[in-house]
């Protein structure tokens, strides 16, 4: 139990996907400037992380392993997760309505996501089991959505503030980008102490 | 456009990571020193070239309506081989590069340019633009890792630089020193630029994102 725990915990504040691993900058960027739209966002980006990593470890583990085929994983991996995003949105259109309301719009943007490749290919490469992945992939999840919350929390100050004419748009962004990813860097070390 | 155009449009008017901020996730990731941003940039341009020839030789075959999933096999194949020859032959880049090898697939500058360029253009000119476009992700790579190496470990490719090295700035290094340098490097930019940015031919509109993302909408209402 507490190996689940290390590694959620691990996966949400030490290795946090967007702000020291520096996966899915696209949508962190781009989508964390109202709060709703950076909820939506994260909510999807957990949802298709667990469904791919559910998929993808047993592709990799029981079908390309035992046939020599573990060379092939960066092409199954991206059209299983494309087909997979295709899939989940029609089935949600079809029988739960409301959910595909709230996240509907935001799963086709996840296909070329790197957090969602990068969380499937690192479960393979850190050897874990079936459970420890599904649990890496929801901290993983949940980093995002925490990092993407806060995020949009920075920006809505940023917006009265009087900023130099050429940091204004992106380049402030990236900044207070750094002073957040700062704020995680007093993370590490922490999490394996804790349990020692 | 002539073809020296074509090339030098990529390292400065277009320059995917400086003017057009694509493949943002490798810039910030590998331009910790100076080699693996070499490396990043080698391997990403290695695909570029492959990608951009083939499906601009295949832009009359492939059908419109599955022309993103077939770029997107077309570039993960490429990937693989890349993967595969890196870690036969380099094996200690394959060790610094890690996970952002394999995820080259889903770098928006080789998905942008497949649909911005290659699919309307002849395979010489498409060759010519991977390039420029390549050499310019290398260049901004090669500038931010070299910022960040030099103060951050004060060396520069492992060779040790006299007073940097004993007051380095290790923060540089880690992750909010990259969101810095990166972000003061585009206000640069901006301010040489004067503030119009060549934006005419940005490559978000190959990414899936651009319904959604704010800097899309905003370069779409600017042209």
């Amino acid at each position: 139990m507490t190996k689940f725990i290390i590694i959620l915990l691990t996966a949400v504040f030490i290795n946090n996907y967007v702000l020291t691993r520096f996966l899915g900058i696209c949508p962190f960027l781009g989508v964390s400037k109202k709060l709703g739209q950076a909820t939506g966002m994260s909510l999807a980006v957990i949802f298709v992380m667990l469904m791919a990593t559910a998929a993808t470890w047993p592709i990799q583990t029981y079908l390309l392993n035992p046939n020599g085929l573990g060379y092939l994983q960066t092409i199954v991996f991206i059209l299983v997760i494309a087909a997979l995003v295709q899939f989940v949105e029609i089935v949600l259109k079809r029988y739960i309505p409301s959910l595909h309301k709230a996240l509907g719009v935001y799963l086709p943007l996840i296909t070329t996501n790197c957090a969602v490749l990068g969380v499937t290919i690192l479960n393979i490469d850190e050897g874990y089991t079936f459970a420890e992945a599904m649990v890496n992939s929801l901290g993983s999840g949940l980093g995002f959505f925490l990092a993407m919350v806060m995020f949009s929390g920075v920006r809505s100050c940023l917006e009265g503030a009087d900023i130099p004419k050429s940091f204004k748009g992106l380049p402030i962004t990236l900044i207070a980008a750094s002073i957040t990813s700062l704020s995680f860097l007093g993370f590490s070390g922490v999490i394996e102490n804790l349990f020692a | 456009m002539t073809k020296g155009q074509n090339f030098l449009k990529g390292i400065i008017k277009e320059n995917p990571v400086l003017v057009l901020v694509l493949g943002t996730c490798p810039t910030l990731a590998t331009s910790t020193s100076v080699s693996s941003a070499l490396g990043m940039g080698a391997a990403a341009t290695v695909v570029l070239l492959c990608s951009n020839m083939v499906i601009s030789a295949l832009r009359r075959v492939i059908p419109d309506k599955v022309r993103i999933p077939c770029y997107i096999v077309l570039i993960a194949g490429f990937v693989t081989m890349v993967q595969m020859l890196v870690k036969a032959f380099a094996p200690a880049l394959d060790q610094s590069l890690g996970i952002y090898l394999p995820l080259i697939v889903v770098n928006c500058i080789i998905l942008g340019r497949a649909e911005m360029f290659a699919n309307k253009n002849k395979v010489v000119d498409s060759a010519i633009d991977a390039l420029g476009m390549g050499a310019g992700f290398t260049l901004a790579l090669l500038l931010m890792a070299t910022i960040r190496e030099v103060f951050g470990n004060g060396t520069w490719m492992g060779i040790e630089i006299p007073v940097l090295v004993d007051n380095n700035i290790s923060i540089m290094t880690m992750a909010p020193g990259g969101f810095f340098v990166f972000g003061c490097l585009i206000a640069l930019v901006n301010k040489l630029s004067g503030g119009k940015n060549a934006k005419k031919s940005f490559g978000c509109a190959g990414c899936p994102s651009a319904e959604l993302c704010q800097k899309a909408q905003q370069y779409k209402e600017e042209m």
